[in-house]
């Protein structure tokens, strides 16, 4: 869904580094920043911080590098993270709460327990993943700032 | 203080190993990184831990531990109760998060140092 | 609790200084995977004291996410500079303790410090 571009009030791209586990979440704190600056409400800023922590954490386990946009609209956020990588075989399998595909390395850098996706899906209001196995991943997400959007 | 006598004292559900609880516990010890665990973790201690994948039953295979416990409602791999059976390790779960069940556990006398 | 009582329960230093000592803690989360930091709820972040063997920046990351209130290592490790320099600049005070995981929990617990999120809901 392409945005109208006099409708984007804020638009940022981030590139993050697959294999990265250091700086995990130095990207999704940048986002968290952003909104904190642009005086969303906290209830706001932290789903969409949390949504975008795990995101960034999906791309710097399993893909070689990844790119995630935040774009401020009048009504809602929206975040997309499009990756380089193996890609997801089973969407629905990797939906599932617990269902962990995680390496023994992304493991003991503390990662990989297996919650991601089911936590966007948590804290987002719509939310649309599409994989390719072995070429990447594409995940949007929105959040509403106008509550009366969701109805 | 058994694994058993912890399992009930505690309300937990055990998921694997239940002919193995006999085992008496020789303190507790907590962390995620196997690596840590292989380190520190001493014979009969109880692990606990949010880690679910088959090669936690290695680890305490390998330092015969008493058993594990899977804590904040975690359940384990359907391939790691395989070989928790097999090799007789006892699996326990608690909807409680780490925090809290440690600090259950030590109010209890179960010790981080010593033998409790 | 301030955190110059966890500094003394727990044998701990103030890795980022002295300055941060009368912060108020109230609850505690222990953690080295940090997807399950994930699962804190909403609201106490603040008066929460993170207790974690992980020492790589990915700990202030996730602190700020969350508005973590403190963090302290166990197992004797100590921060690395560049999560020292982080926390500095995100002004989240680091303390480090010689105790293990069980021990520092089993500790605060017995002194009051809570959980920061009981049961898991389904659970």
């Amino acid at each position: 869904m392409a945005e109208a571009e006099e409708n984007i009030r804020f638009h940022e791209m981030f590139h993050i580094e697959g294999g990265n586990f250091t700086n995990a979440g130095a990207i999704s704190s940048r986002v968290k920043k952003i909104l904190k600056e642009g005086g969303f409400p906290g209830e706001i800023i932290r789903r969409t911080s949390i949504a975008a922590f795990e995101a960034e954490m999906n791309v710097i386990s399993y893909a070689s590098q990844g790119k995630l946009s935040l774009f401020i609209m009048p009504n809602f956020l929206k975040v997309v993270v499009k990756d380089e990588g193996i890609g997801i075989p089973d969407v629905n399998l990797a939906m599932r709460e617990g269902y962990s595909t995680a390496s023994e390395k992304i493991r003991e850098l503390g990662f990989g327990a297996g919650m991601g996706l089911s936590n966007i899906k948590k804290n987002t209001d719509e939310m649309i993943l599409t994989s390719k196995s072995g070429v990447g991943t594409h995940l949007e997400f929105v959040i509403y700032l106008d509550k009366q959007a969701k109805e | 203080m058994t694994v058993f006598d912890i399992a009930k004292s505690f309300g937990l559900e055990t998921r694997a190993g239940k002919d193995h609880l006999d085992e008496e516990v020789t303190g507790g010890y907590a962390s995620d990184l196997l690596s840590d665990v292989i380190a520190h973790s001493r014979k009969g201690n109880l692990w606990i831990t949010i880690q679910t994948h088959p090669n936690i039953v290695a680890v305490a295979t390998m330092k015969e531990l008493a058993g594990i416990i899977l804590t904040g409602g975690r359940e384990p791999d359907p391939v790691t109760l395989q070989k928790a059976e097999e090799e007789g390790i006892p699996i326990l779960v608690s909807p409680v998060f780490t925090f809290e069940l440690v600090g259950r556990l030590y109010k209890k006398g179960i010790s981080g140092l010593s033998p409790c | 609790m301030k955190l110059r009582e966890i500094q003394d329960i727990l044998e701990a230093e103030m890795v980022t200084g002295d300055a941060d000592l009368e912060k108020e803690i109230k609850y505690g989360f222990a953690a080295d995977l940090l997807s399950d930091v994930l699962a804190l709820g909403r609201g106490s972040g603040a008066l929460t004291l993170l207790i974690t063997g992980i020492i790589h920046p990915q700990v202030i990351y996730a602190s700020n996410i969350f508005d973590l209130g403190a963090i302290i290592f166990v197992r004797g490790k100590r921060p690395t500079e560049a999560t020292l320099q982080l926390a500095i600049e995100n002004q989240i005070p680091l303390l480090a303790t010689p105790y293990i995981m069980f021990e520092t929990c089993g500790r605060l617990y017995q002194h009051g410090l809570r959980p920061s999120i009981s049961k898991v809901k389904n659970g």
